[in-house]
């Protein structure tokens, strides 16, 4: 496909996607109390998208991971939620 | 599919599916003893290949503990010694989805005793990545022991649920990638077919997730339409969707299909 032909095939999906991200850090804004790390996380990410590569949804994914390599000692929960604290920058 | 129903057995042949592969994984809750796996994979090698059938679709399936049970080691030991007893079942591909969940020392012996089992009864292999933040660590820790044991053929290993971030060190070990496709997590159908055209089509498949969470049994055949919307040839979509897991799985001598 050309770039036209991928516009006229994800524009719209990714622009309903790009309103439905716009519209969550309104929502997020609007609540009341602290937000946890997630949301600097998510800020983070956010910046990938002006990289000038195509390796944009790699990069968004990185900085969501937990870059160490050493196994945990104990598994205390089950679950992942989507970001790693150690990663969020002051 | 033990979390599915039979509509989905019905629309996925009706889609044109030919054959179901099913790892063992993780109920949505933790299993108490070994005797509540035992009953699993009696359901997985004798019950569920019944129920496929009366639909017209072949069914093959993995054995293990899933990861997110290898925390507690005694009931990890207890279950990998019930393998045996049903390696020998007719649909049985090999060990999977073994893996890690949240990249523990537990999970890694679990692992490396699930690796030594399919060296050992000379299985093929279905690996189970880390969700989320998880991912790329466990990834790596996996691929470290799979490549540290000469035994392990890496052309008889996938790798499953490969995003953008892990798939190329997949593809450099020589083992196979799996793209798990989901509404919500993992991977979407556009993200797929993009790693497709970036990555190639070799030792690559798409899977549909269909398990008790949300998940679609249709996403492989959904993925193919959105590959011909993307002007991909018929003969490249079936390499990926049919051949491609046919070339896998068949490394297995019980892997036949009869259609």
């Amino acid at each position: 496909m050309n770039r036209q032909q991928v516009l006229d095939m994800y524009f719209m999906e990714a622009r309903a996607k790009l309103i439905d991200i716009a519209a969550f850090l309104d929502r997020v804004d609007r609540a009341p109390g602290e937000a946890d790390f997630r949301l600097a996380a998510f800020r983070q990410a956010l910046k990938e998208l002006d990289g000038g590569t195509p390796e944009r949804a790699k990069n968004v994914l990185l900085s969501f991971s937990d870059p160490s390599v050493e196994p945990l000692e104990k598994a205390s929960v089950k679950g992942a939620i989507g970001a790693f604290a150690g990663n969020v920058k002051d | 599919m033990v979390s599915r129903t039979t509509d989905d057995y019905q629309d996925m042949v009706t889609a044109g599916c030919e054959a179901v592969c099913e790892p063992a994984f993780w109920a949505g809750y933790d299993r108490k003893s070994a005797d509540g796996f035992y009953d699993y994979f009696c359901q997985l090698t004798e019950h569920e290949p019944k129920r496929a059938a009366k639909f017209g679709l072949a069914h093959f399936c993995w054995l293990c503990i899933n990861p997110k049970e290898s925390e507690d080691m005694g009931l990890a030991k207890d279950v990998i010694d019930l393998i045996p007893k049903f390696i020998d079942k007719p649909g049985v591909l090999g060990i999977g989805e073994i893996g890690l969940n949240k990249n523990s020392r537990n999970e890694l012996k679990v692992l490396e005793m699930h690796v030594e089992v399919a060296a050992k009864y000379d299985q093929l292999i279905l690996v189970h990545t880390p969700h989320l933040e998880d991912k790329l660590k466990g990834t790596k820790l996996i691929l470290d022991v799979l490549k540290s044991d000469k035994r392990i053929k890496p052309e008889r290993v996938i790798i499953d649920h490969v995003e953008e971030h892990t798939i190329k060190l997949v593809k450099d070990t020589g083992m196979w990638a799996g793209m798990t496709l989901y509404p919500e997590s993992k991977c979407t159908p556009a993200r797929a077919i993009d790693m497709l055209e970036v990555y190639g089509t070799d030792r690559i498949w798409m899977n549909s997730a269909c398990d008790w969470g949300i998940s679609v049994p249709l996403a492989v055949p959904r993925t193919m339409l959105e590959m011909k919307k993307r002007g991909h040839t018929v003969d490249l979509i079936d390499k990926v969707a049919y051949q491609n897991p046919i070339q896998f799985m068949r490394q297995s001598p019980k892997f036949k299909l009869t259609a």
